[in-house]
């Protein structure tokens, strides 16, 4: 583990030259209180989850006239949640987590984001959290930065990005550390040590390498999981790893959800990562589960006519996964806007009835007390977080 | 051991040394580079990106409307897939035969400078055709040209939404009052603040918004292709920085072209951009005697690169700055290839998904995902951006692995030693890497070292 003899021998290696943001565990050198014991992660869904496949409101008689073979609900094996919705098959191993209040879902909700649907765009202004009126780009930074900074005790330890994909929900100015489970290090115990004789004299290598041989031998089994849930599985022990130790946020993403066509077999791989990855948190988090929360966020929602190809194409309303010992599952929150006529965004999409980002402010508030006015005036600017609609146990 | 001109040149200047290829002897041999770094046989227009794009839409259209899906859309979807993957791997190529290295390293300091990444399947061919119409004619020649060049290609007016800006008193704004068509900003900005003057310099929001309105008219699509649209175009004359352009009926193309003239002639850009190539190629902080002399060489002769570069080369800053730089992962991998003596058609033999696992996906582990930077500011310079735990893991677990996949026989690491570092080693690699356990370790020693990894 870390010492603090090391910390301050890097504070001092700061001072001859390597600068200070050379080394993320150096921007805060604080051992005060962690920032409480709850724990908070976000799943990054990329490429446009199909919301109306994963949690199927079949008790919505439009559904069965728009979509001929998919989401056709429990009469084609989807598993009755509450007589309106339905559990996609492919997420039956989370239904027990649904039994027992640890999963729940959040139907029709989106960012802002309008009318261009296009999957990085719909997934900076997701990350970013901001609304349509701030440019997207190198300015802003990600949400769950924000919270950073607005956490008094957070040090770089705090939040985890998980995966070599870049999750820009955790740029911005407040220090994050990152890691990829599969970058681990298979050097031998001679090649290791002559390697750290190389990089003795070089701090910027030689802090990196040693963290990197850290990491690596506390993971080491992470990287071997078999079976197409492998890498999934892999992000998810990872995050739990770290938040057992010193971490309260991790962030991480599964891609694979652009269901164009032949949706049946691609959202089914997305939904068996997706459920393998929260039973692996649930699993690796052990007691620490009761304090945590997960969301499931994907950029937008799909059309909700089924296209040509046994697909869908990109539409606006979605839904949001939760789960975790934290939350008070078992149950499906936001307001249901329909199908019918005149019901659709733009005469094809899910109408959105919430702001996305709204779940997560409220998610924030109660897992780390952080003020109303402050979510809505920095973490997310313009945002009108709504009534309250308690998702936390 | 002793080392000089040839060595420090190569390595820094270049992709490294090579076991195959002798270094530049002197300053002629390494600005020869440049004058090589042209759009090649291969190169990718706008006019065959536009045929790829307009098959894809044609599958989306069906896709959308149910119609059954046209062959050679789904082929060109598959090629659009492929594309940017086949862009590095020509890149890779270009840079492995390339003898001195410093061309291929200036195209990609252009590019990077020019920062253009395609958010849509639809746009992977033409960013490949940015590089190779708007930065490669121009890396050896005026920088006034690569700038117009570059900021008003489609792919830089598709990328900063050039396309959708319209000057608030333009005939189809006034005409068309419920479309809402408004000014764009960002080129404009991105324009005066990352492309020329640098943030910081002498000029205001109202000189963005004016150079904003100069610039509508620019347009492009796939269906219509380039073209200037006065319906488009804000009327009258526009102020950038103190002077002012167009105004005329005609003269909309000729305007914007004078505008960018005068900016890349100004003293602001001048030092902007020579710093910028010195903290590229000599250090993270570069003296201010480097800087000077660049600028004042670009400013004597109103932005002629290769007279620039003759004063990078040239500079004893060259040789004592040696190793502040780190290699970023592009660099990292081909002066890896390089070292290891593997030439261009070597990687152009591969599959291409062997190809992903030797630098695509290395470079996205590396912190650098290939045509994807955060940004309109492109990829970062300093040092500890490109180095922290996943990232050198990422490094030295590229060392261990792939040479082993590309080479039968490994290289004697002994003799790999002084052929990768020509002298400059340090005494503790050198004391290192013959005590390596096996050559595949010597070998990984080399590759993953701070003196290999820095330049």
């Amino acid at each position: 583990m870390l010492t603090l003899d090391r910390r301050l021998f890097l504070k001092g290696a700061a001072l001859i030259g390597c600068s200070a943001a050379a080394h993320p565990l150096m921007s805060s050198m604080t051992f005060a209180a962690l920032p409480g014991e709850n724990r908070l992660v976000v799943i990054i869904l990329r490429g446009a989850m199909d919301g109306l496949d994963a949690i199927q409101p079949y008790g919505d008689p439009m559904l069965r006239k728009l979509r001929r073979s998919l989401s056709v609900g429990p009469e084609n094996g989807a598993l009755d949640l509450d007589g309106f919705y339905a559990l996609h098959p492919r997420l039956e191993p989370l239904l027990p987590l649904w039994q027992k209040g640890e999963l729940a879902c959040a139907h029709a909700v989106s960012t802002p984001y309008r009318d261009k649907r296009s999957h990085f765009d719909g997934q900076d202004l997701l990350e970013a959290g901001t609304g349509n009126d701030l440019p997207v780009d190198r300015r802003v930074g990600g949400w769950l930065n924000r919270l950073l900074q607005a956490m008094p005790d957070a040090t770089a330890e705090t939040a985890y990005s998980v995966g070599v994909e870049q999750m820009k929900i955790l740029t911005g100015k407040a220090a994050h550390l990152s890691w990829a489970p599969r970058a681990w290090l298979k050097l031998s115990p001679q090649a290791q040590m002559l390697l750290e004789h190389v990089y003795h004299d070089d701090p910027l290598f030689r802090d990196a390498a040693q963290d990197a041989t850290q990491i690596s031998a506390e993971t080491s089994d992470l990287g071997k999981m078999p079976g197409p849930t492998a890498d999934a599985q892999a992000l998810a022990a990872f995050a739990a790893s770290r938040l057992n130790a010193a971490s309260r946020i991790a962030a991480f993403s599964l891609a694979g959800w652009d269901s164009h066509a032949n949706q049946a077999a691609v959202l089914g791989r997305g939904l068996d990562r997706l459920a393998a990855a929260i039973l692996k948190l649930r699993e690796g988090l052990g007691p620490n589960w009761d304090r945590t929360t997960v969301l499931a966020m994907t950029e937008f929602g799909r059309t909700v006519r089924e296209n040509g190809s046994g697909g869908t194409d990109h539409g606006t309303g979605g839904a949001l996964l939760m789960a975790g010992g934290a939350i008070r599952g078992g149950r499906a929150f936001g307001d249901w806007p329909g199908l019918g006529e005149g019901q659709l965004y733009a005469g094809r999409d899910l109408m959105p009835t919430r702001d996305i980002r709204a779940y997560a402010a409220w998610a924030m508030h109660g897992l780390f007390g952080i003020a109303r006015d402050r979510l809505e005036r920095e973490i997310f600017p313009g945002l009108d977080l709504g009534g309250d609609p308690r998702m936390l146990a | 051991m002793s080392f000089g001109f040839p060595e420090l040149a190569a390595i820094r200047l270049g992709f490294g040394l090579s076991p195959l290829m002798p270094p530049p002897a002197d300053v002629e041999a390494v600005l020869a580079g440049p004058a090589s770094a042209g759009p090649g046989p291969e190169a990718m227009t706008t006019e065959k990106a536009s045929a790829f794009a307009t098959r894809f839409r044609e599958l989306r259209l069906a896709r959308r409307e149910e119609r059954p899906e046209p062959p050679e859309g789904q082929e060109a979807e598959r090629r659009l897939g492929e594309l940017p993957v086949e862009g590095l791997r020509l890149r890779v190529i270009r840079a492995l035969d390339d003898p001195i290295g410093f061309g291929e390293r200036l195209v990609q300091f252009w590019a990077d400078h020019f920062t253009v990444r395609a958010a849509d399947k639809m746009n992977n061919a033409l960013a490949l055709a940015f590089v190779d119409e708007a930065i490669r004619p121009h890396v050896n020649g005026r920088f006034e040209d690569m700038f117009l060049a570059a900021d008003t290609h489609p792919m830089m007016l598709v990328y900063l939404d050039q396309i959708s800006s319209r000057g608030p008193g333009s005939p189809v704004a006034r005409r068309r009052p419920d479309r809402h068509f408004g000014l764009n900003e960002n080129l404009a900005r991105e324009a005066l603040e990352l492309h020329s003057l640098g943030v910081g310099a002498g000029y205001d929001q109202k000189d963005v918004r004016e150079l904003a309105k100069l610039l509508t008219g620019l347009s492009f699509s796939h269906q219509a292709g380039f073209a200037f649209r006065p319906l488009w175009a804000e009327p009258g004359a526009e102020t950038v920085l103190g002077r002012a352009y167009g105004g005329g009926r005609r003269d909309g193309l000729d305007a914007i072209r004078d505008a960018f003239r005068d900016i890349a002639r100004r003293p602001e850009t001048a030092r902007h951009l020579s710093r910028k190539l010195a903290v590229h190629f000599v250090s993270d902080d570069p003296s201010e005697d480097l800087v000077e002399a660049m600028a004042a060489t670009w400013r004597d002769t109103g932005g002629d690169l290769p007279q620039v570069y003759r004063v990078l080369a040239s500079h004893p800053d060259l040789a004592s700055g040696l190793r502040q730089k780190v290699r970023q992962p592009f660099d990292f991998c081909v002066a890896g290839l390089r070292a290891l003596g593997i030439r261009g058609e070597g990687i152009a033999r591969l599959e291409l998904s062997a190809f992903r696992r030797i630098a695509w996906g290395p470079l996205e582990a590396m912190g650098q995902p290939w045509g994807r930077p955060k940004g309109p500011d492109g990829w970062p310079e300093a040092a500890d951006a490109w180095i922290a735990a996943q990232t050198l893991a990422a490094r030295i677990n590229w060392s261990l692995r792939i040479p082993r996949l590309l080479l039968d026989e490994l290289p004697d690491p002994r003799e790999m030693l002084v052929s990768a570092f020509g002298g400059t080693q340090s005494a503790e690699l050198a004391w290192a890497v013959p005590k390596a356990e096996s050559a595949a370790e010597g070998v990984a020693l080399i590759l993953a070292s701070g003196d290999f990894n820095r330049r």
